[in-house]
């Protein structure tokens, strides 16, 4: 399967990534430069193989029901969590407005 | 007094138990020689004060007679890949330019509980993802090596790691973390001459950890001696509640369970690894490895891996798919940059934001892991690609039942020049052809510097070993530097 200069824009735009025609035209070789070679993945028989899941053998843990358990990971750390906002405004994130 | 840079890690901590010298000594050696390193630019940014305030509180703890830790006065350089408190944490980035967390990342607090200093933050491939260091927002990272003979070509320290190694290959650091998703730890240490191992999947926590692709990121240790590696990667291991994947596990002791004696052991060398292009005097190396670990007393065995051609390819759907996923969370929003245009919606506003912040392999691996995973296309890629990783991950169990470990050359070329290999993707996704399948399974594997190649340049070997197996792993790497005899080191032109 080969990509075409359309394909690569609605990736993008998916990947809300913004492309310009120029950046568009040149990634069209490349993503099929690619593309044309992991295609090879389909010469490998894979009948009655599991897709891997987990590369090694583990099992979710389920952590104590306890608020704050972590500190770390727990709640009312919000200015930790602001902190870094490029527009953070009255403890919320700030955004473009959303709606009308 | 001995060039205190010349020391690794097991030097300092003794030397610093042992009253030879201060941990201040040490990290004043170390602070000086990274300020006159500049021109390797293997530093973000650099961190004096905190490699200084780590060894006073060393140099503390041992006038009162307490214990001082596993890397106790050891000052390290840390991957800029790992969330710092208070210290900018980039990835190399500038979506992250900025960006200082209010959190530290669980294996750089283990490596501070242990006694170690932080000389400051090391330049990578932007979001690991590159194998050359030439993708980094901060610059390129150039190699403290040159091929032999008066030649100047600039030369990549390896990536994504290329500024841990080129900073431990110049001795401006002892020893420095690294991370593996595809090579990342394995392949810039063999550019460099030095030692780098990637733990099982799931020894060191991923908490904190700028993530790539989640089921293949792993930290690991990289330094100039295997013995350096087991002690600092035993500081980085460990339990850790906060990682979903974290192994629940003890942290063996594998500085103390060091042997190079691999009597009675298998070594596999996988067929399959031969392969058309491989540069002869790394196939001689290879050899060479063989006789080293025969002459440990190891039985040399042959062993395949059929599907080890399809490991690469399986990577660059699998690694990209998990980077588009994870890579979703730089939105302009809650950290970070943003880029918000005249009048500009919230839709918008991603997009430039993502557009301005990303460079162009982390813009085309968002893109190929969108793609893969886009409706329609999710089974012909992503799922047949779990599919192939099974099957390798099934070659090595197989090839387990035979060998204890394998051996193989950690990379298909020595270093090459910056710029090379910079306008061919594939080409410089090839690096990785023999550290991918490792990662790919999620087991523990090591490069230890063999040689140098007739331009002067390192050469490594690469050891792969069975999941937990890591003690194995070191041993084997013991047994080849014990008898390499690399003493090779990068002339001074920084």
């Amino acid at each position: 399967m080969s990509v075409d200069k359309a394909t690569v824009a609605k990736i993008a735009s998916l990947a809300r990534i913004k492309m310009g025609d120029e950046e568009l035209e040149r990634m069209v070789p490349e993503l099929n430069g690619i593309l044309d070679w992991v295609e090879q993945l389909g010469e490998v028989e894979c009948s009655g193989v599991e897709p891997m899941t987990a590369v090694i053998e583990n099992h979710l843990r389920l952590r104590e029901d306890v608020v704050d358990a972590d500190p770390k990971t727990g709640g009312g750390r919000r200015e930790d969590v602001l902190a870094n906002a490029p527009a953070a405004e009255h403890g919320f994130f700030g955004v473009p407005k959303v709606i009308e | 007094m001995t060039d205190l840079t010349n020391l690794g890690v097991k030097d300092i901590r003794d030397g610093v138990a042992g009253g030879e010298f201060t941990a201040r000594e040490v990290a004043e050696a170390f602070n000086a020689a990274v300020a006159e390193a500049a021109a390797l630019n293997a530093f973000i940014v650099t961190t004096p004060d905190h490699a200084l305030a780590a060894a006073d509180a060393t140099d503390a703890k041992r006038a009162k007679g307490e214990d001082l830790g596993k890397m106790g006065g050891v000052p390290i350089g840390m991957k800029d890949l790992f969330a710092t408190k208070g210290v900018q944490t980039t990835a190399a980035s500038h979506i992250l330019e900025g960006f200082k967390p209010e959190y530290e990342s669980t294996v750089s607090q283990n490596l501070w509980d242990a006694g170690a200093g932080m000389l400051g933050k090391l330049n990578l491939d932007q979001f690991a993802m590159g194998s050359s260091n030439e993708t980094s927002y901060f610059g390129n990272v150039t190699s403290p090596w040159r091929r032999s003979g008066g030649a100047n070509t600039d030369m990549s320290p390896g990536g994504s790691s290329g500024g841990s190694s080129a900073a431990v290959a110049a001795r401006i650091a002892p020893a420095a973390t690294g991370t593996d998703t595809g090579g990342s730890i394995r392949q810039p240490a063999a550019f460099t001459g030095i030692c780098g191992i990637k733990p099982t999947y799931g020894r060191c926590s991923r908490w904190g950890v700028v993530a790539f692709a989640s089921s293949l990121d792993q930290a690991g240790p990289m330094a100039r001696t295997v013995e350096d590696c087991a002690i600092m990667l035993e500081a980085m291991a460990g339990f850790d509640p906060k990682d979903a994947t974290s192994l629940k596990m003890d942290v063996p002791a594998w500085e103390a369970g060091l042997s190079a004696d691999l009597k009675g052991k298998k070594i596999g060398i996988p067929r399959e690894y031969r392969m058309d292009g491989t540069d002869e005097e790394i196939l001689k190396s290879w050899e060479q490895g063989k006789e080293w670990l025969r002459d440990a007393g190891a039985e040399i065995v042959d062993v395949s891996l059929p599907h080890t051609k399809y490991a690469l390819p399986a990577y660059y759907i699998v690694a990209p798919a998990e980077a588009s996923s994870n890579l979703a969370r730089y939105d302009g929003v809650r950290y970070g940059l943003r880029d918000l245009p005249d009048g500009a919606g919230l839709q918008d506003m991603y997009a430039a934001t993502r557009a301005a912040g990303f460079g162009d392999e982390v813009k085309r691996r968002i893109l190929i892991g969108t793609y893969v995973l886009s409706a329609g296309f999710y089974d012909a890629y992503y799922t047949q690609a779990q599919k192939v990783r099974t099957l390798v991950s099934r070659d090595f169990a197989q090839a387990f039942g035979q060998c204890d470990a394998i051996l193989a050359p950690t990379t298909p070329t020595a270093s090459f020049p910056l710029g090379e290999n910079q306008d061919d993707p594939l080409a410089m996704y090839l690096n990785d052809v023999f550290a991918v399948p490792a990662s790919l399974a999620g087991l523990p594997a090591m490069s230890v510097p063999a040689t140098v190649n007739s331009d002067g340049l390192p050469l490594g070997l690469q050891i792969v070993g069975k999941p937990f197996d890591e003690q194995g792993v070191l041993n084997a790497g013991l047994a080849i530097q014990s008898r390499a005899n690399f003493t090779a080191k990068p002339e001074k032109w920084w």
